[in-house]
C-alpha cells in the first residue's frame, strides 16, 4: 500500500527543505471494496501543512520522520510559540486577583490560577511572587485564546511542576537545543552527566535553569550549553574533554 | 521618485521573450543568524551592496496595531546615514508587501513580526538586497511561509541593453530601473518597482531575466540553509 507519496517524503528524511518545498499525493483511484482498508495519509507535525492532495513544507530545517507516518520540521528557532501539553519555565510577571501572569516568552502572556498548584485551595493560596520561576503546563495553548498554565497534572499532584529556582541561574537557548536535550537519548545530557552533578530544569520555550554545586560549576554548564548550538557534536565532546581535564 | 505598482504576470499570458541564458550577477553571499538579540537575523551581500536584517516575533503587539486574525507586520528600513526619508518609506512598503504575501500571518493572530533592514552599503540594487535579505532572516526566525522570494534589479541602458545586479554607477547611466520579487514556487512576480521610461517589450524581457536570475539566487537559499543546518543533520 506503500504510495509514491510515502517514498518520496522518506527519501528526504533528514534532509534539508525549505519553505515551498511540495510532495503531491498519488490521486486515490483505487477504490477498495472492504470497508477497514483506508488509504494512508501522513500525519504533519510542525513546518508541514496538508492542503488537498498536496504536502507543503512552511519552514525551513531537516525533515524528521516517527514510525509509521508522523512527519515534521526540525527548525532552528528562538521565539516559543506556546502549545498544548508542553512544559515551560515562566516568569511571574503580576498577581492579579484570581491569577498569576507568567511570561512564558512567547507573544503573549499566560495565565496560571492560583488554585493550579498542588493542595492549594481557596484558603491555602501558594506562595507565588512576582518574579518567581515556575516550571508549568500549557492546558490551553491556540492561536486564538489567551495560554493558560497549570502546575498540577491530572491526579492534582506537582509532579515536579511549580515554583523553583532558589541559587541557579536561567538562561537561552534554541528551542532546537532544548528538544535535543529532552530527546529520550540525548547525547548532549550524556555527555553533561559525566562531566559534574548539577540539577537542569528545561523548558520548551527555550529557557533552562542550572544549579550545581558551586557558581563556578553552574557558570561552566551554562557556558557549555549556549555553546551547544554552534558545535558540531565532536567539537562538543573535544570540549567537554578539555573541561574534565581541566582539573576542576 | 520611483513608481510603483503591484502586478501578477500569468504565465499563460505572457509574451515569447528570449532570455539569454546565462544571466550575469554578482557576486552574492548570505549570513544567517549572527545576531543574538533578534529571533531571527541575516545579512546579505550582493557585489559592494551589503544589508543586514532582524526580525522580532512573534511577539506582543500594540492595541492600536492589533489585527484580529492575522500578525501585523512592520518592515523599517534603517538608511546608511541619517533619517529615514520618503524614498526608504517607499521601499519598507514595497518589502512589507511581498512579506505579507509569502508569510502565513493568519497562524499568529494579534501578535506583532517586525522586520529590521540596515543598509550597510550602498552600490546599486538595493531593493533587492532587501528583499533578500528579508527572506533569510524571516527564514532564520523558524516563521512559516507558503514560499520563498527572492530580489531581481534590473537596469535598461541607454542602448537597450539589461543588466541584471546593476551597480551604483549602471543605475546611474541606466534609463530604466525595475525592480521585481520572484517567488520560488512557481517563479511568479510578486512585486515590481519600476522607474524611468520603457517599453511593454522591455519589461516582459526583465521579467524574463529576473526569473532566469531567481534560479541562482533560490540554488543559493538551499545551499546556504543547508550548510546552516549541517551541524545538527
Amino acid at each position: 500500500l506503500a504510495s509514491g507519496m510515502f517514498s518520496s517524503l522518506k527519501e528526504k528524511i533528514g534532509e534539508v527543505l525549505l519553505p515551498g518545498d511540495e510532495f503531491v499525493f498519488e490521486s486515490e483511484d483505487t477504490i477498495f471494496l472492504t470497508d477497514n482498508v483506508k488509504p494512508e495519509r501522513p500525519v504533519c507535525g510542525p513546518g508541514l501543512r496538508q492542503s488537498g492532495n498536496r504536502l507543503v513544507v512552511s519552514k525551513s530545517g531537516v525533515l524528521r520522520h516517527k514510525p509509521p507516518h508522523t512527519f515534521w520540521m526540525d527548525s532552528q528557532q528562538w521565539r516559543y510559540v506556546p502549545a498544548k501539553a508542553e512544559t515551560v519555565i515562566g516568569i511571574v510577571t503580576s498577581k492579579s486577583g484570581d491569577i498569576f501572569k507568567v511570561d512564558v516568552g512567547g507573544s503573549e502572556q499566560a495565565s496560571l490560577s492560583y488554585l493550579a498548584f498542588e493542595g492549594a485551595t481557596k484558603r491555602n493560596r501558594p506562595n507565588v511572587q512576582v518574579g518567581d520561576l515556575v516550571f508549568a503546563q500549557f492546558t490551553v495553548a491556540n492561536k486564538d485564546m489567551e495560554p493558560e498554565l497549570v502546575c498540577i497534572d491530572g491526579s492534582g499532584r506537582a509532579n515536579g511542576m511549580g515554583v523553583f529556582g532558589g541559587g541557579g541561574l536561567l538562561l537561552k537557548v534554541s528551542l532546537g537545543l532544548v528538544r535535543r536535550l529532552l530527546a529520550p537519548q540525548s547525547d548532549i545530557r550524556s555527555d553533561l552527566e559525566q562531566l559534574f552533578p548539577c540539577e537542569l530544569v528545561v523548558g520548551m520555550n527555550g529557557r533552562i535553569w542550572v544549579r550545581a554545586s558551586t557558581i563556578q560549576q553552574t557558570l561552566i554548564i551554562s557556558n557549555l550549553l549556549q555553546s551547544c548550538d554552534t558545535l558540531t557534536a565532536p567539537q562538543r565532546r573535544e570540549q567537554f574533554r578539555k573541561l574534565q581535564k581541566g582539573g576542576l | 521618485v520611483s513608481f510603483l505598482r503591484r502586478s501578477k504576470f500569468e504565465e499563460g499570458g505572457m509574451m515569447e521573450v528570449s532570455a539569454s541564458n546565462n544571466v550575469s550577477l554578482r557576486e552574492f553571499g548570505c549570513e544567517q543568524n549572527l545576531l543574538s538579540r533578534p529571533d531571527g537575523s541575516a545579512s546579505f551581500v550582493q557585489g559592494d551592496t551589503s544589508v543586514m536584517a532582524g526580525v522580532y516575533g512573534p511577539a506582543e503587539v500594540k492595541v492600536s496595531k492589533e489585527i484580529y486574525d492575522r500578525a501585523t507586520l512592520e518592515v523599517l528600513l534603517q538608511p546608511k546615514v541619517g533619517p529615514a526619508g520618503v524614498r526608504e518609506q517607499s521601499q519598507e512598503q514595497c518589502v512589507r508587501e511581498t512579506c505579507e504575501a509569502a508569510l502565513l500571518l493568519s497562524l499568529h493572530p494579534r501578535s506583532s513580526l517586525t522586520l529590521i533592514l540596515q543598509v550597510l552599503h550602498d552600490d546599486g540594487s538595493l531593493l533587492s538586497c532587501c528583499l533578500n535579505a528579508a527572506c533569510m532572516a524571516l527564514m532564520d526566525a523558524g516563521l512559516s511561509m507558503s514560499c520563498l522570494f527572492c530580489g531581481v534589479t534590473c537596469a535598461i541602458g541607454a542602448d537597450g541593453d539589461i543588466i541584471a545586479d546593476p551597480t551604483a554607477a549602471q543605475e546611474k547611466e541606466s534609463r530604466a530601473l525595475m525592480t521585481f520579487a520572484i517567488d520560488s514556487t512557481e517563479r511568479r512576480v510578486m512585486m515590481s518597482s519600476t522607474k524611468g521610461s520603457f517599453s511593454v517589450q522591455e519589461l516582459q524581457e526583465c521579467v524574463a531575466v529576473s526569473q532566469k536570475a531567481s534560479e541562482k539566487v533560490f540554488q543559493f537559499y538551499r545551499d546556504s540553509v543547508r550548510r546552516r543546518y549541517s551541524k545538527n543533520l
